[in-house]
């Protein structure tokens, strides 16, 4: 290993620990708010890094995977709604759901190249939406609040924010490792090999279909998994987590972040959702000073700022932010 | 009978504002290969600019045209500033990027309109129903809407057909480098284009407007629309966009109109009332994913590179 290689992972490192060691901070200093928006950060981030999965290595740009986290949320939330609380029983059934959906939009959709595929997907996602719109009993659109977080025999209580954080956390880390070793697998060589070259990869024998299709899957199970912590975290259902917005979101950090790598995915949810949250305020803080009021104002206007920003970093920065730090030299 | 005349009419009326959208959408799309998601937010400040400067000159048809005008000026000033950096790049990369433009458009318009709505009223001899077809009353405003769309939707057909630009559009559609080896200003061509697209989507805007009022965030769902449009019809193809886009305009109204009835001919009440807005609501996306699933590149897949 050379040293410009270690650039990167010591930034990871950095990142891993800082998620590690928060907790203890904000037990300390009382300060809920910031262990709320990073547990919120690391289940997106999780999503993210499913999209990665099949955007960044399988080639295949779905426009529709927030349609996973509202089929993970809406199996608990319906779950617990019937009086099933148990997550034993809540979390795989919603994995398993998931897989299922994703198995039928994957058949269907993965015929099409390009941009028809983003749109493709796009329409599944609406359609799963407009079934949650119309879902009467479990609230429509105004969605459904859950009582109880799912239940694990006493073995884990959700209901504390350390543990339900270290929870997302540990499935993050799960999930990234995994999609790490599916990317490095034979299977995993096969997937980057079809975005390469489709054509190729069959006509030397590949069946790259029904690899594109497990890979598919595989993230939308995952995708899922993150649904059911969203709306174990939210204790609350609704629509408005499959919105196509949503979806465009889990694309953002994902390119953000940087799609060649599979954390570049966890590191784009971390700098997109800390930098919704601090933005109005570093524009009102540094602006104050130099123009007065009309910082205050653009403050309340920020994303204004972060459009432009998103703009930037496709024109300027293309590896995302993981691009960014320097890289290492090929041997 | 009568209700389902107005209805097919109203449908007809929603396709052929699509089809404004879709058209520019579709050129742009099939010409210079950009996935533009800002194409919403074009329509948006269509609405807003008309709305602005009918209030100024207190003349409706005065206020969209002056609107128009804009619409053109930020369509090119776009392009020129900004799109044209995205060409030849990655579709992700222009999905990210005009992505990032919707945010910055809605939070402008939220700055200088304010978050309100900001409505557009009609002038007296648009505002009132008219007899088109003997005891059939139809809105004179909708009505004069499916007229300004098919005559724009003709001019478009002449333009693209029939004149020299017309003949470079298509020409650069199908092979750029050719165009520009011969000698034509292909980036000129491009803005151009772009502001074309650009006063496409904000007609559409701008009739829109009285119907609706102009508020933040309409051009998103259209947008998904219009998207949907172009993929149903090939994406290049301004003919299968006009196709695509009055089935899509007519399934849909005529689709939320008619289906729940539909169903309680053979599901329970309750069930049919249900299931009746969601189903009408998802009919489009069906249709998209049928069509998709049969012909994988739309009905009219415009002529390979």
């Amino acid at each position: 290993m050379n040293a410009h290689l270690i650039a990167r992972n010591v930034f990871v490192a950095a990142l891993v620990a800082f998620l590690l060691a928060l907790p203890l901070y904000t037990g300390l200093s009382g300060n809920n708010f910031l262990l709320t928006l990073f547990t919120r950060i690391v289940i997106l981030a999780m999503a993210a890094t499913s999209l990665n999965l099949i955007m960044g290595f399988g080639g295949m740009v779905s426009f529709g995977h927030a349609a996973y986290l509202g089929i993970g949320g809406y199996v608990v939330g319906i779950l617990a709604y019937e009086g099933v609380y148990s997550g034993f029983l809540q979390w795989p059934l919603a994995i398993v759901i998931s897989a299922l959906f994703a198995l039928v939009i994957g058949v269907l959709s993965l015929r099409t190249r390009g941009v028809y595929f983003i749109m493709i997907t796009l329409a599944f996602a609406q359609m799963i939406y407009y079934v949650g719109v119309s879902l009467n009993r479990y609230g429509a659109d105004d969605g459904l609040t859950i009582q109880h977080r799912s239940q694990f025999a006493g073995l884990l209580d959700l209901s504390n924010r350390i543990v339900f954080y270290y929870l997302c956390l540990a499935l993050l880390l799960g999930t990234i490792y995994l999609v790490w070793r599916l990317i490095n697998s034979r299977f995993g060589m096969v997937i980057q090999g079809a975005r390469s070259n489709d054509r190729r990869m069959r006509s030397i024998g590949f069946p790259t279909f029904r690899y594109r299709l497990a890979c598919f899957v595989i993230a939308g199970a995952m995708c899922g998994l993150a649904g059911v912590l969203l709306a174990n975290f939210n204790s609350f259902i609704s629509p408005a987590m499959m919105h196509w917005t949503r979806s465009g979101d889990l694309i953002v950090m994902a390119v953000l972040g940087g799609m060649g790598s599979v954390f570049g995915p966890a590191i784009g949810a971390v700098a997109l959702l800390v930098l919704e949250e601090t933005l109005p305020l570093a524009i009102g803080r540094l602006g104050y000073p130099l123009v007065g009021d009309v910082a205050l104002r653009a403050a309340e206007y920020w994303q204004i700022v972060l459009g432009p920003l998103l703009l930037a970093v496709v024109l300027f920065a293309r590896g995302g932010i993981y691009g960014l730090l320097p890289r290492g030299r090929r041997d | 009978m009568l209700l389902f005349i107005e209805q097919c009419l109203n449908g007809l009326q929603v396709g052929l504002l699509l089809f404004l959208l879709a058209a520019g959408l579709t050129l742009v799309f099939g010409i210079m290969d950009l996935v533009n998601l800002a194409h919403g937010s074009l329509y948006m400040l269509g609405a807003y600019f008309a709305a602005s400067f009918a209030a100024l000159t207190d003349s409706f048809v005065l206020g969209a045209l002056l609107g128009l005008g804009a619409m053109f000026l930020v369509g090119a000033g776009l392009e020129v500033t900004t799109l044209r950096r995205l060409y030849g790049r990655d579709h992700l990369d222009h999905v990210l990027g005009t992505f990032g433009l919707i945010l910055f458009f809605n939070e402008l318009v939220r700055m200088v309109w304010g978050p309100g709505s900001l409505s557009l009223p009609l002038p007296s001899w648009l505002n009132r129903s008219i007899e088109i077809l003997p005891g059939v009353p139809y809105s004179a405003y909708r009505f004069s809407i499916i007229v300004v769309a098919l005559v724009v939707a003709l001019l478009l057909y002449l333009l693209v057909m029939r004149t020299r630009i017309g003949m470079l559009i298509r020409a650069g559609a199908s092979n750029r480098e050719m165009v520009g080896a011969l000698g034509v200003n292909i980036q000129l061509l491009y803005t151009l284009v772009f502001g074309l697209g650009a006063v496409l989507a904000g007609l559409a805007g701008i009739m829109q407007a009285p119907i609706l009022t102009a508020h933040i965030g309409m051009g998103e769902n259209i947008l998904i629309l219009a998207f949907v449009v172009i993929i149903i019809g090939g994406i290049g193809s301004i003919r299968g966009a006009l196709v695509a886009s009055i089935f899509v305009g007519l399934a849909d109204t005529v689709g939320r109109a008619y289906l729940p009835d539909l169903l309680r001919l053979f599901l329970s009440p309750a069930a049919a009332s249900t299931a009746g807005p969601a189903l009408s609501s998802m009919l489009i996306y069906v249709l998209m994913a049928i069509v998709l699933v049969l012909r994988p590149e739309g009905l009219f897949p415009a002529a390979r590179r």
